[in-house]
């Protein structure tokens, strides 16, 4: 047993706010994970901000300035666990799009001084800069994931998340595959799950919020797409949105792009 | 303290209880404030960059991940726009249904800012937490109140941060009536909850202080301000939202990375819930005036602290209208209103819980988007923050330095900045020497 209660740190880089947003969303759970652990730093909730070092640093954000970059060092060096939360901080987050163009021409389309922003050209995962002790993915996270992980990390043991594709939560909620029923573009097929296959049940495809599931088979999902009709560069946006960073990702959409026209992506070839 | 005697800086070097990050640099002499900067270092995302050449049906859920408080407020900012591009109206049932998602997210963002980050500093908590071991029953009725936001947002939306069910047209699957319907015993309870809150709000202690703003928001013929309707201001004017580039300009200075809106010709003003308030007091709810009139707020409220209370006011507003939107609820015949595609440029404003949040978007005939602009509420407000600080520095002046410090951050989050949005945007350093 523990004589004192752990230290607990919430950190931001680039990002929304809406996964640390989601600690604070845990309502009925919130007080007693505020009696639990000492919530040393958490500046998006309070004022007094206790000095490291921290049992366990839940860090929300990608690194995309040169300032981030180091700071995201002292982060490491004053926390026993670090925990990247989101799809910012484990793939980079949608402002990994400048990943794939100039940088320079994103600040000058939308500040009139460019030379006042210091940014660097890539937006990258806290994983590129540190060692991370567990990711946990989505945009936003789960709520219910978040307090497992949190859970865990605290009792010292693995989290139990599904690293499986969202189909297998369709499959579990006896939710009828989109693709199949409703001819949708689905991603589920090579994403992470943890929604509770949230878009399917509603209707719509997945669109990959919550990255790349474990050794998923892009490629073959790539060719499925064109017999829903799309073209190749809508392929490529489907592949980069929420994680456009992942490796899993980035490779198929530069796959994509230098295949062109891409003669076996033709509906005529497969059927 | 004798004017003149001294000089002195009041810093916060990285501003707590707001969302995003961001400082205050005040330099007073004597009394007199020589200098105030809101420094936002939030780093940029490029939203309005990487938007282009984007499908236009992407457009709601990429625009919802420049804020995880208010992704709703993004969402329909960017489908009224690009819906108004392609000749597209929503009425009827679906425009209720976005209402009651608006109202949904007022609900989880009042609630959120008004009891964990701004009712703390009005008791002299560090946070609600602290404030929760002597005030648990205020701390846990936020709490539930907050939470029935978020399950208004769950039913329709699919998840309250980042709604999934949220399309150009309107959703991509009705809600039940009867999951609309298992929501009324809690907004019920809500309302009530959001009428003890005004009255609780309206008897804490508030700094005298009040400055001569130009208030500005929508206004729309028969409703208190959501969706639509015109911009309009205590001097005089009165626009649709298309005109909105010619009169409202943004700038870009060296100590932030969020733009800085003023008036042409005029300078700062004043957007969010004081000058909805303020302008719309005839289109409240008659639950929500009479809970004003109660705690004795009428039009015009020109102290920023009593924003707190508005808030509560406001939370009435949209559990009142929430119960009535599902009461009167019939499933209309399709999700989603058709949309073509088509050339078009499209402008529109919606009335964030932070004040208006204006999207213009240009499609080509393929639907695929050429041009974005974007300008979030904290980007407005930014520069009258500024000016109630310089205004408030002989208040300042007179308190200990961690006093006066805790004022200068209590008095920026009456605004309820959010830095991730208007940088798409904050930190307090208070500088005496």
């Amino acid at each position: 047993m523990p004589t004192k209660a752990p230290r607990l740190a919430v950190w931001k880089f680039a990002s929304c706010d809406g996964c640390q947003l989601s600690l604070l969303d845990l309502e009925d759970d919130l007080l007693a994970v505020a009696g639990a652990v000492e919530i040393a730093s958490f500046p998006e909730a309070s004022r007094a901000v206790g000095p490291g070092p921290y049992d366990v640093s839940l860090v929300e954000g990608s690194i995309t300035t040169p300032h981030d970059a180091e700071r995201i060092q002292d982060v490491r060096r004053m926390s026993r666990i670090v925990v990247a939360i989101g799809s910012c901080a484990t793939a980079g987050g949608i402002q990994a799009l400048r990943n794939y163009q100039d940088v320079k021409e994103f600040v000058s389309l939308v500040y009139a001084h460019p030379t006042y922003i210091d940014t660097l050209a890539t937006s990258t995962p806290i994983a590129d800069h540190v060692k991370v002790d567990y990711e946990l993915h989505g945009c936003p996270v789960n709520k219910r994931q978040l307090l497992e992980v949190l859970n865990a990390t605290l009792n010292g043991r693995k989290p139990v998340i599904s690293p499986h594709p969202v189909c297998t939560e369709c499959k579990r909620k006896g939710v009828v595959c989109v693709m199949v029923a409703r001819d949708l573009v689905c991603m589920g097929p090579v994403t992470h799950a943890g929604c509770g296959a949230l878009c399917p049940s509603y209707h719509r495809g997945c669109f990959g919020c919550y990255g790349p599931s474990d050794a998923p088979n892009t490629a073959a999902f790539a060719n499925s797409l064109a017999y829903h009709g799309l073209t190749s560069e809508a392929a490529v946006r489907l592949f980069r949105t929420f994680a456009a960073g992942a490796p899993a990702f980035r490779e198929q959409s530069l796959a994509i792009e230098e295949s062109g026209a891409r003669p076996s992506m033709s509906p005529e070839a497969g059927h | 303290m004798p004017d003149n005697e001294t000089s002195r800086t009041l810093k916060v070097d990285y501003l707590s209880r707001v969302e995003g990050e961001g400082s205050i640099f005040m330099r007073l002499e004597g009394r007199q404030a020589k200098e105030v900067r809101l420094q936002i270092f939030e780093p940029p995302r490029f939203f309005e960059g990487f938007l282009r050449g984007r499908a236009q049906s992407e457009v709601p859920d990429i625009t919802a991940r420049i804020c995880g408080i208010c992704p709703v407020a993004y969402q329909m900012s960017s489908s009224h726009a690009i819906e108004r591009a392609l000749g597209v109206t929503v009425d009827g049932e679906l425009r209720k249904l976005r209402r009651l998602l608006y109202a949904g997210e007022y609900i989880e963002s009042h609630a959120l800012h008004l009891f964990m980050l701004h009712a703390p500093d009005f008791l002299g908590y560090e946070d609600a937490l602290l404030m929760a071991k002597d005030h648990p029953g205020v701390v846990k009725r936020g709490l539930r109140m907050k939470k029935i936001g978020n399950a208004v947002m769950e039913v329709l939306g699919g998840r309250e941060i980042h709604p999934i069910n949220v399309r150009l047209g309107g959703f991509y699957r009705l809600p039940a009536r009867a999951d609309l319907a298992a929501l009324l015993p809690e907004l019920e309870w809500g309302l009530e909850a959001a009428r003890e809150t005004v009255s609780w709000t309206s008897g804490l202690a508030y700094l005298e202080f009040e400055q001569d703003y130009e208030f500005v928001s929508l206004r729309h013929p028969d409703e208190y301000p959501l969706n639509e309707g015109r911009i309009v201001s205590n001097r005089g004017l009165d626009i649709p939202v298309d005109r909105y580039d010619e009169v409202f300009v943004e700038e870009h200075d060296e100590h932030s990375t969020s733009l800085r809106s003023h008036i042409k010709g005029r300078g700062p003003y004043l957007t969010g819930p004081l000058a909805r308030f303020n302008l719309n007091f005839d289109r409240l709810r008659p639950a929500a005036r009479q809970a004003a009139l109660r705690a004795g707020l009428e039009p015009v409220c020109r102290n920023p602290f009593k924003s707190l209370i508005v808030r509560a006011i406001e939370l009435v507003q949209v559990f009142d209208e929430a119960i009535s939107i599902i009461r009167e609820y019939q499933p209309p015949s399709a999700p989603h209103a058709e949309i073509p595609t088509r050339a078009g440029t499209g402008f529109a404003v919606t009335e964030a819980p932070r004040g208006m949040l204006f999207h213009r978007y240009s499609v080509d005939a393929e639907g695929i988007v050429q041009d974005a602009k974007i300008v979030a509420p904290t980007s407005q407000n930014q520069r009258i923050i500024e000016e109630d600080l310089r205004l408030m520095a002989p208040q300042l002046a007179d308190l200990d330095p961690a006093r006066a410090t805790w004022m200068a951050e209590q008095a920026v989050r009456n605004y309820d900045p959010c830095i991730s949005c208007s940088c798409h945007f904050l930190k307090l350093n208070i500088e005496r020497t």
